[in-house]
């Protein structure tokens, strides 16, 4: 379907480390429109950053693509080579990294690490990218755009950095952001800062923004659409309250049971997931889940769940949602 | 009234940082923190990055040398520097003759006190000796301080002290990196719990965790807690898991604590313009509510604690500062029952 800026179809991604293959992406499937916030939800090692950094064709060494197909505003991504990518990279679709600390060049000045986005992809001339420059620090809310120009990452503050990282992201106005846990290195009062400075910049360039992170909180109060990753897999996707109001896998609920709610007088004990998360080198057969999961049948220890939809969007593959049909069929 | 097992009465601890003489530069990490720790309960301290809470932790085990200040553990004064006002149980300054200070500067041999205070600590990846099977850093603490009179003695405690946190007896023999995050801090746990201690210093110990693993650890100091009669300082910077495992919270900001009440009513009735718009900032898992949230947005950045700004020191960032603020630091004071606050424009917001 081309209506969508993003279409990820059935992506199927393995690292061939020596131990052997790690299936970090079993059958992935993502669609984002133009200007839509999709929150991509799941712990360390569920696959959330290898999705989005396979569709900017950063996969890393020993990673491959084994199947699906991947298309990102008319490119087709399976087939593309590193020239190609270096020019949609920064361009069309920009990423924002975790660590302000560590993305950022030490050796040059930030200056001149935004006019280089501007160089490599725009015509403008000296004059004209120092004029971008400081056009785009004071977008991202930065003072004095000109003095900090000169200045070197060590000189700013971790929420100053990020902004400066999400000055470079905007340089060229992509049509995606990639947002890989932007916030998680900073402090609450700063990501509660940085959060609005990007839904802020989200109205005023109409962007769509893929955001990657491990706190629901963060999700809830900024996305359209949520999927839920765990080991590999989309487990459940949907709108923002379709996952919080109404959620449908055994995973995304036992995750919104097992954080500490604010507003309680009562002190209530926290319902945990039990268990460790699966090892991907040795997969299990069934549902990815199913060793933690409460309501584990047998059938989910055999068989990957199939797709159930509730409405048009909000979808799970959950064999609990199965099982009406399941025990009709028994009955029969 | 609960017994006091730990009191921290005027803390200060600098670190020294760069310069000669008179123009010594000094990092000003905790400034003047009182507090006190009842018997059994936890006190949840939070604050953002560099505000001092992991320092102070550290300090009242005397893994730092304050600077100055007065730490009293279960009646009995660990360090007294001399020179700071003495202060009742409830955390005010006694006036006896004008004479506010004992004068006399004590600092007494910690080791028969580790063995009652512990601490875990935040990375469980940096914490642990990666050349040391879990056994032997369990066993570290029984060996020096001479809990095992038997080899099989001391088997048998690793044993019972890893199964306490979780863990699998066979894990004894394994090294460090053979376990993920979660279980690494379990291990962690199991060091502190060696020694039957009855206080235990928790700095960040679920930050590095993943989302589904905080719950169970969390659970499992709560177990612990009830098991074993502990006290506990909880250290984080994440407010939803303080409020949730704390009796009590205090909020630090640039090395001064700025507000310490009952956790329902420092989340629900804070009287500090910090402790609120820390509040408003936490992002929470209920979109209707996040989106109906108005946020106190803080204006810039902490500034640094080598050049702290005058009188109170959040006014750069504070919406209500006059200039009372600049001139004057503002006093630590009992607002309700309970309830601290240092803040000139409390009532008047």
């Amino acid at each position: 379907m081309s209506e969508y800026l993003v279409n990820i179809e059935h992506e199927r991604l393995s690292f061939f480390t020596p131990a052997g293959e790690v299936k970090a992406l079993n059958d992935v499937s993502i669609h984002l429109s133009e200007g839509e916030v999709l929150g991509i939800v799941g712990e360390s090692g569920s696959g959330k950053s290898v999705t989005a950094y396979s569709l900017m064709g950063l996969t890393a060494y020993p990673g491959r693509l084994l199947g699906g197909t991947l298309d990102f505003n008319g490119h087709h991504i399976n087939d593309m080579t590193e020239k190609e990518f270096q020019k949609m990279r920064g361009n069309e679709v920009s990423i924002i990294f975790q660590d302000p600390m560590t993305s950022l060049n030490p050796v040059y000045t930030v200056g001149n690490q935004i006019r280089e986005a501007l160089k490599l992809h725009t015509n403008k001339n000296k004059a004209e990218r120092q004029a971008r420059a400081i056009e785009l620090l004071e977008l991202v809310g930065i003072n004095e755009p000109e003095k900090r120009l000169k200045q070197y990452p060590h000189e700013l503050s971790g929420g100053m950095r990020q902004r400066v990282m999400i000055a470079i992201a905007l340089a060229c106005e992509p049509r995606l952001l990639i947002a890989d846990e932007p916030t998680t290195a900073l402090d609450v009062t700063i990501q509660a800062q940085i959060l609005e400075l990007m839904m802020e910049l989200k109205d005023k360039l109409g962007m769509a923004i893929m955001m990657i992170t491990h706190d629901l909180g963060v999700v809830a109060s900024m996305c359209d659409h949520i999927a839920v990753m765990y080991a590999g897999n989309i487990v459940e996707y949907g709108t923002t309250d379709d996952i919080f109001y109404n959620p449908k896998h055994e995973y995304t609920k036992g995750l919104l049971r097992s954080i500490p709610r604010m507003d309680s007088r009562e002190h209530e004990r926290l319902i945990p997931i039990e268990g460790t998360p699966v090892d991907l080198l040795n997969p299990p057969k069934g549902c990815p889940f199913a060793s933690r999961c409460d309501s584990c049948m047998q059938i989910c220890l055999r068989e990957k769940a199939p797709v159930t939809y509730f409405g048009d969007v909000h979808y799970t593959s959950c064999w609990m949602n199965q099982k009406a049909e399941l025990e009709g069929g028994n009955g029969r | 009234m609960s017994e006091r097992l730990l009191r921290v009465e005027h803390l200060y601890q600098y670190f020294p940082a760069g310069g000669f003489g008179k123009k010594k530069k000094y990092v000003q990490a905790v400034d003047d923190v009182s507090f006190f720790i009842n018997k059994g309960e936890t006190l949840g301290l939070v604050g953002e990055s560099g505000c001092g809470k992991t320092t102070t932790g550290r300090s009242l085990l005397r893994l730092y040398e304050p600077t100055k200040g007065r730490i009293i553990y279960d009646g009995k004064v660990l360090f007294d520097s001399g020179d700071v006002p003495v202060m009742d149980e409830d955390g005010r300054d006694v006036l006896e003759n004008g004479a506010t200070k004992t004068g006399a500067k004590t600092a007494v041999d910690m080791k028969p006190y580790r063995r009652e205070m512990q601490i875990v600590f935040q990375d469980p990846y940096a914490s642990l000796d990666p050349r040391m099977t879990v056994g032997d850093i369990v066993g570290e603490a029984i060996d020096i301080h001479k809990l095992a009179a038997t080899k099989e003695e001391r088997y048998n405690k690793i044993q019972r002290l890893l199964e306490c946190v979780g863990l699998n007896s066979e894990h004894a023999n394994r090294y460090p990196h053979e376990f993920s995050g979660g279980q690494r801090q379990r291990v962690g746990i199991a060091r502190a719990l060696a020694v039957d201690p009855k206080f235990i210093v928790c700095d960040e110990p679920i930050s590095a965790l993943d989302v589904s693993i905080q719950a169970q650890v969390v659970n499992m100091f709560e177990d612990l807690q009830s098991e074993m009669g502990l006290t506990y300082l909880f250290i984080a910077h994440d407010l939803s898991v303080v409020k949730h495992i704390s009796s009590r919270i205090g909020v630090m900001y640039l090395g001064k604590l700025v507000e310490l009440a009952d956790s329902y009513e420092l989340i629900f009735h804070s009287v500090h313009p910090y402790t609120q718009s820390l509040i408003s900032a936490i992002p929470i898992a209920d979109p209707k509510t996040a989106r109906a949230n108005k946020r106190i947005a803080l204006k810039g950045d902490v500034p640094s604690p080598l050049n702290p700004p005058s009188g109170c020191r959040f006014r750069t960032r504070c919406p209500y500062a006059t200039e009372q603020c600049a001139a004057e630091t503002p006093k630590w004071r009992e607002v309700s029952k309970g309830h601290y606050a240092a803040c000139h424009r409390i009532g008047s917001m």
